[in-house]
């Protein structure tokens, strides 16, 4: 499953750091963030379904907030 | 603006002023200190003053910067900020310390607002999604049109489409006759005639006149949908560039960061071991100014811009590009593969000469036109359709068709035969063989050779030039595949400057001589590219390193095989894609070597003590201004 987010971040290298810092987050398989069109695209791991992608959505949106303070993940 | 590019405006005018008071009033504070006293009075005065525009500007950097260290992000640029200028606080350059807060907060919104306007230009270009749809509904026979999101609408519903409005969803036309602006999908300029049984693609607009139309897909899976969501998603896939300059970001600051500490001890110690005096405040000062080149948001900003700028600008004349890796795959193109069939012809059949033994021209037309006739074969189509006049039926008796030969019929109380070679031989008459490509329909009437007619796939205008233009931007290679016969592909090759073809294959061939094309793996310098029009041939294009469909507007198959999507069916968007992808390349080169380039010179500059902190983010902000600027470069649309 994969699906994409809404973001909000000011700047592009911030944005590299969102992308790393999702990326790393337990159950996400692979993150790219679109710093020009402000959203995030997440690849989940397989057996990940329904209300786990939003406890994973909440998890890489508190590792975004630790390396960028100033972002926004729109869940 | 936005609210808080105007707060932080407002920060920077007030900071500005103050900055300026404060250097009007120095020599007044100064003048308050008595000689040789011991507590220096007007320093602290004038550090506490200093201290109001240091917060007013910086209180956002320093407090993230804080954040930043609780989560132990130290190499962060609002900490490498706050360390410069807390440094030059020390050292007593307080108006240095304001100033450098002040240009690096004016360098970001500089950055805000450019990035801003190009992400709206961007999605201007991408402005195709229709707001509402007008649905019919009958009640108790009485029809009701009401405005609802195109979103809520079922496949198989009835929607008016008045001028001037966004076709919303793809559908049929049941009613009405108008014309239909493509620009926004296409970048055709020239407006396409609609008519009740028509197919109508949403993103369109409705020129002339008001259209009904059945719905045939729901608006998630309609042709507007599927295009915004490839573009939004294209820079997933990011190019080799990208990736470079997010590796080298990472290594930059740290690397910046450890040149710095060097430069502020290391000199120093060696003053010392050799007796001069250590002059540490001057290196540290120096030290500082690498901390503010240290950022590396100038080269990471204008690397994706170029590429999100460019693929906004493909999407605008036609060309869907599925990411910025495929862009840079364009501009490194040696071969491109097309498909003869639908890609460099039309596909249509049309005759397109006649070779006459006896009669006219007109009459060998006609005969084979009315013994034809019943016949639905493309071919037969095309003579009946180059005919053009009507058909009296009454006057045909008679026919028979020959399968894997031909038709024989009475016309006019004329025995005609129409049809191959293996028919007229049959019948026992000599058919004149002729060397032209394309398929021969030989005529004989009443036992008698008559002539013969050409019927061949004609291609399309634009062909030619598109291959010579590829060959002059350094496509060394072209090869034409086709499964029609030896002679047919040897004529259209020729005429069309194409190197290399190969004839009467099986669709299941053409993935075989591309993958032939393609060994060498990642070693090989030159990408190669297969055109196709998506129908068939899904797999090559999937195994291409650059799938390209063209003619797609409504396929979703080869909207989903293809990396690029050409919307119309003109082979001149190959050479525009070529082009964009060069461009983008171009530019992306141009902004790291730029980048990189004045960062270094400003680093040595600063290590030798030639430059001050001022200069530092002078070039800092300039570089990224002037990288984003030229990275704006690429949405203008391409000749």
């Amino acid at each position: 499953m994969a699906k994409t987010y809404s973001i909000e971040v000011d700047c592009a290298n911030c944005a590299n750091k969102m992308e790393q810092a999702a990326k790393e987050t337990k159950g996400v398989k692979d993150a790219s963030v679109n710093f020009m069109a402000l959203k995030m695209h997440v690849e989940f791991e397989e057996g990940i379904k329904g209300h786990e992608e939003l406890d994973v959505m909440k998890e890489v949106r508190k590792n975004c907030k630790k390396v960028e303070d100033d972002c926004e993940i729109y869940i | 603006m936005t609210k808080k590019q105007k707060k932080i405006l407002y920060r920077i005018i007030a900071t500005a002023v103050m900055l300026i008071l404060l250097a009007i009033a120095e020599p007044f504070i100064e003048e308050l200190e008595p000689e040789y006293q011991a507590v220096p009075y007007a320093k602290i005065i004038s550090f506490v003053l200093y201290l109001i525009p240091y917060f007013v500007i910086g209180h956002d950097i320093l407090r993230k910067a804080f954040k930043g260290i609780v989560h132990g992000q130290v190499m962060d640029e609002n900490f490498l900020m706050a360390v410069a200028t807390i440094g030059s606080m020390i050292l007593g350059e307080y108006r240095e310390a304001v100033a450098v807060m002040l240009f690096y907060q004016i360098g970001e919104l500089f950055q805000n607002i450019a990035v801003g306007k190009s992400r709206k230009s961007i999605a201007a270009l991408m402005d195709i999604r229709p707001d509402v749809a007008n649905l019919v509904t009958k009640e108790n026979g009485k029809e009701t049109v009401t405005k609802v999101d195109p979103e809520e609408v079922a496949a198989g519903s009835i929607l008016v489409v008045s001028p001037g409005e966004r076709i919303p969803i793809d559908g049929t036309v049941t009613d009405g006759d108008s014309t239909v602006d493509t620009t926004a999908l296409t970048g055709e300029a020239v407006p396409r005639s609609v008519h009740a049984g028509d197919e109508v693609i949403s993103g369109t607009i409705n020129l002339s006149g008001v259209i009904r139309i059945r719905t045939t897909k729901p608006f998630a899976e309609s042709t507007v949908t599927k295009i915004l969501e490839l573009v939004e998603n294209a820079s997933s896939q990011k190019s080799r560039s990208e990736n470079f300059i997010t590796r080298f970001a990472r290594v930059y600051t740290p690397a910046v960061c450890i040149m710095a500490l060097l430069v502020a001890v290391i000199p120093p110690i060696v003053n010392m071991i050799c007796g001069n005096p250590a002059r540490f405040g001057e290196f540290v000062y120096r030290a500082l100014t690498f901390l503010v080149i240290s950022c590396p948001c100038a080269m990471v900003i204008s690397i994706p811009l170029g590429f999100f700028a460019g693929i906004g600008g493909a999407s605008k004349a036609g060309i869907l590009v599925k990411g910025s890796n495929y862009l840079e795959a364009l501009s490194k193109i040696g071969t491109v593969v097309f498909d003869k069939t639908g890609t460099l012809t039309k596909g249509v059949f049309e005759v397109t000469s006649i070779h006459k033994q006896r009669f006219s021209d007109q009459q060998i037309l006609k005969f084979a036109a009315y013994a034809e006739s019943y016949s639905t074969h493309p071919i037969s189509r095309s003579i009946v359709n180059a005919y053009a006049l009507e058909i009296d039926k009454k006057e045909i008796s008679d026919v028979s068709e020959i399968s894997g030969r031909g038709v024989s019929a009475v016309v006019s109380g004329n025995r005609v035969l129409a049809g191959n070679d293996k028919l007229m031989n049959d019948n026992g008459i000599t058919p004149v063989m002729c060397h032209d490509g394309g398929t021969i329909v030989h005529i004989a009437v009443d036992g008698q050779y008559a002539g013969h007619i050409h019927i061949s796939d004609i291609i399309k205008e634009t062909s030619k030039d598109a291959i010579s233009s590829l060959h002059n931007m350094g496509v060394r290679n072209t090869v034409m595949l086709t499964g029609d016969a030896y002679e047919v592909a040897e004529n259209v090759a020729d005429t069309l400057g194409i190197r290399d073809f190969r004839a009467e294959l099986l669709p299941q061939d053409k993935v075989g001589i591309v993958e032939s094309m393609l060994e060498g793996g990642t070693k090989r310098r030159h990408e190669v590219a297969f055109v196709g029009d998506g129908i068939n041939d899904a797999p090559v294009l999937t195994r291409a390193d650059v799938g390209i469909a063209m003619g797609a507007l409504g396929s979703d198959a080869a909207i989903e095989a293809a990396d690029v999507v050409i919307m119309d069916d003109d082979p001149i968007g190959i050479v525009k894609a070529v082009k964009i992808g060069k461009k983008c390349m171009r530019i992306a080169y141009e902004n790291i070597y730029f980048a990189i380039g004045i960062k270094i010179i400003v680093l040595i500059l600063s290590a030798f003590g030639l430059t001050n902190m001022w200069l530092a983010v002078f070039a800092d902000v300039g570089v990224m201004i002037l990288a984003v600027i030229n990275a704006v470069r690429t949405l203008k649309p391409i000749k």
